[in-house]
């Protein structure tokens, strides 16, 4: 039963992990268009970015909707 | 009706400009409410079209929230443009004001985080809570409840915080609702497993204290994302009042200014096609006023200087320079919402049907659980601790877990379905609502009728029909554009101007020709007295007088005629003359017509049937109805009316047809058979649970799966809802916005 003082940390640790990982996602803005997002990846629409400045500006973009 | 501001108007390019904010990087953001996103190759055309755009840095479309977020490269940038091809690619677009940007929905990211969090909690504890009932015994079982005890504490303190607030709110009113029992049954649970766990007992409850709040969380979690979707896609309408105003400056130009800045006498230009901002007193020039949001008047009227105009009416032909009469907050539309935060009174007695079924559920349930610790203290002969533990655990088999999901589990799957028929419903509530219903009341004008007039018989010289049309092909007004629709060759027509307020005058075949108002077309022509406008006369020529009659919505003879057989009332609640409205009523079958009525008339008209026990669903659409929609025991507005009516409403129909009205009704007396059968099943449950409860043979094992069971079976009655419905389109198609 000893075995129980690792695997129960273990366990613990590894929801934590998938909790803070769903709150990182939930911050991120991943579920702000469910939908949408859905539909995308069937679009291949793989044109770069305009570049300088677009990371920035994407991700402000994101948390303002 | 009316169509949204249009792009062409000073007014709306200021407006643009206006929403246009700087994002601190050399750049400017813009965001843009566009309702006819619909699916995901919109999504790529708006995004390739716009992002292709020497002026465009990015553009993201939201397929949720029907919005699409610019970033323009320059930080002075005219926004206007980008919304010109967003229309000439068939989405016309309306910025989004800046106000309502920071509406970030805290609510549902706090239920959304205690979601999560009594997830976690709630597998973990099951975990160790499986080992025990495995049979782990002593120190073992003693270390799995203290694990069980550190990991429940602070999960029940984070994910019971919506139910301990609700509950400590409606007990200080001297109310009682559904988390009154739900927060008491869960803070018990964990007191007791504590006490247990300190003496190292057996029976611990806090895996069943967790999984019912991870229950009832989902079920709340799923309520407001339904009322948060319904809100975003009634703010994404077309928006019908301006934000803004054109105001005379010190120097004679006009200048944008908030609605909130203009005061009462500064010199306003409001333009063709533009809504008039506030009450306003025509100063200089001519134009035809669409009155029909405001009044219910369903023909539009002349007006020249002098003239007084309501916030919201829509100005048609010509434009005007006018002197406003009060600030925006004092003007009509701010008058309405008073009227109605005062009619609403009447509404907040409702008492939702899971709060009435609390009241009588509650005192049962604790009544119960006192008995049973008194009858045990005799029974025993003393022994407090076993007597509170079956008491308490009276309290946890009979938290009302299936009761606090029977209603929202069954109010969501409604609102997906009214979601596919074009229906947004804004809270549960209303539906409970819907089905109580005794009378029907529809306003006349944008409800009951498009706003759009066709044209009736003609009368006189009927040679002139072709010369007619020709004129009223270059004319904006209503009536013009009902001729236009004429089925006949149309000569060519030279030097057409329009003369607002009066009709439109031009030269066919070399002869000098106007089309409008009787007596001003009685200046070139011999008009006949008894001649309706609009006329049309020649120079030396024959006239042509043609009778307009107002267009009926799809669906409204329908509606009318379904709600009837369904054994409701149907009242006509118009502001419009008693002509018009006797007139429409007789063609769709209503008996019962009150005309000429004011706002406060509608109000008091509601209040009467109200007094007289009755419960009416008002329908309307002006900005006179929404007073009205708030008195009505439940209300609709189609998706066409005013901001004010549609905010008011507690549904909101998208499609044009009347014919959702009934359908609305009928799923609202559906959902309120299967709330009650839900609850049928939650007492049944409680029948078969508390006698065992008060034998004391109930144990945590028990209670986790009685419970689990309950909430499971009043999901699944639930979804029964979806049967028998037309099939699952997808919802974005639903949605469709009649342009």
């Amino acid at each position: 039963m000893t075995i129980l003082v690792l695997l129960i940390p273990v366990t613990l640790a590894m929801g934590g992990i998938g909790l803070a990982a769903f709150f990182w996602s939930l911050r991120a803005g991943q579920y702000e268009d469910l939908s949408g997002d859905a539909e995308r990846i069937l679009h291949d629409d793989d044109r770069p970015l305009k570049p300088a400045r677009q990371t920035d500006d994407q991700k402000t973009g994101e948390t303002a909707t | 009706m009316t169509g949204p501001v249009g792009f062409s108007s000073p007014l709306a390019r200021a407006e643009v400009l206006a929403a246009r904010r700087p994002d601190g990087q050399g750049r400017s953001r813009l965001l843009l409410s566009v309702p006819g996103i619909r699916c995901g190759s919109c999504v790529a055309a708006i995004e390739r079209t716009l992002s292709s755009r020497a002026d465009v840095a990015s553009a993201r479309a939201n397929l949720t929230l029907k919005r699409v977020s610019v970033v323009l490269e320059s930080a002075d940038a005219d926004p206007s443009p980008v919304i010109d091809a967003l229309t000439a690619l068939g989405f016309p677009a309306t910025p989004v004001e800046p106000g309502a940007v920071e509406a970030d929905d805290p609510a549902g990211r706090e239920l959304v985080r205690a979601l999560a969090i009594a997830g976690f909690g709630a597998m973990n504890i099951m975990l160790l809570s499986v080992g025990v009932w495995s049979g782990a015994e002593g120190r073992l079982r003693l270390g799995f409840h203290i694990l069980s005890a550190l990991i429940a504490l602070p999960v029940v303190a984070v994910a019971g915080r919506p139910f301990f607030r609700s509950a400590i709110a409606a007990l200080r009113a001297g109310r009682m609702n559904m988390d009154v029992p739900i927060a008491l049954g869960v803070s018990l649970a964990v007191l007791l497993s504590l006490f247990e766990t300190a003496q190292g007992g057996a029976h611990v409850f806090f895996d069943a204290a967790v999984t019912l709040l991870f229950f009832l969380l989902a079920g709340r979690w799923l309520d407001h994302l339904m009322r948060e979707r319904a809100r975003s896609a009634v703010t994404g309408l077309a928006r019908l009042s301006p934000a803004g105003a054109m105001v005379r400056q010190a120097d004679g130009t006009f200048a944008y200014l908030p609605l909130a800045d203009v005061r009462a006498g500064d010199v306003l230009s409001i333009a063709e096609g533009e809504p008039v901002p506030v009450d306003i007193r025509i100063l200089d020039g001519h134009t035809d006023l669409d009155r029909a949001l405001v009044t219910g008047e369903a023909m539009p009227v002349p007006a020249g200087p002098g003239f007084e105009a309501e916030a919201g009416t829509r100005n048609l032909t010509g434009t005007v320079q006018a002197q406003a009469l009060r600030s925006a907050d004092a003007s009509f539309l701010a008058q309405m919402i008073g009227m109605q935060a005062a009619a609403e009174g009447g509404r907040g007695r409702y008492v939702r049907i899971a709060d009435r079924a609390a009241r009588l559920y509650a005192p049962v349930v604790h009544v119960a659980a006192l008995a049973t610790f008194a009858g045990w203290l005799v029974a025993t002969a003393g022994d407090w601790q076993t007597s509170a533990f079956v008491a308490i655990s009276v309290l946890i088999i009979t938290c009302p877990c299936a009761l606090g999901l029977a209603v929202p589990v069954a109010h969501v799957v409604a609102a997906g379905q009214l979601m596919r028929r074009g229906v947004l419903m804004k809270d549960g509530a209303a539906l409970e609502r819907l089905a109580e219903i005794d009378r029907a009341v529809f306003d006349k004008t944008g409800t009951l009728t498009t706003g759009l007039p066709r044209l009736g018989p003609a009368t006189g010289d009927a040679q002139l029909a072709g010369a007619a049309r020709a004129l009223a092909l270059r004319s904006r007004h209503p009536a013009s554009r009902a001729i236009a629709a004429l089925d006949c060759r149309a000569p060519e027509a030279t030097d057409v101007t329009e003369v607002p307020g009066s009709g439109v005058e031009g030269t066919v075949d070399g002869k000098r020709a106007r089309l409008g108002r009787a007596d001003w077309v009685g200046e070139i022509a011999s008009v006949p007295a008894d001649a309706q406008s609009p006329v049309f006369g020649m120079a030396d020529g024959g006239t042509l007088s043609f009778a307009l009659e107002e267009t009926l919505r799809p669906g409204a003879a329908e509606a009318v005629r379904r709600m009837t057989a369904g054994g409701l009332g149907v009242t006509l609640l118009s502001g419009d003359t008693a002509a018009r409205a006797d007139l429409i009523a007789g063609r769709l079958g209503i008996g019962d017509v009150r005309s000429g009525a004011t706002p406060a008339g509608k109000i008091a008209a509601l209040e009467e049937m109200r007094c007289a026990g009755g419960h009416t669903l008002m329908v309307g659409d002006g900005l006179n109805d929404a007073p009205a929609l708030a008195a009505a025991h439940v209300s609709m507005a189609p998706g066409s009316g005013t901001d004010a009516g549609r905010t008011a409403a507690d549904f909101v129909l998208l499609r044009d047809s009347l014919a959702a009205v009934p359908e609305t009704w009928t799923l609202a007396r559906d959902t309120a058979r299967i709330v009650r059968q839900n609850f049928a099943l939650a007492v049944i449950y409680n029948c078969a649970a508390i006698p065992l409860a008060v034998a004391g043979l109930v144990t945590p094992l028990v209670a986790a799966l009685a419970m689990s069971g309950s909430s499971i079976l009043v999901t699944l009655n639930a979804l029964r809802l979806n049967r028998g419905a037309p099939a699952p389109a997808r919802m974005q198609d639903a949605e469709a916005v009649p342009a």
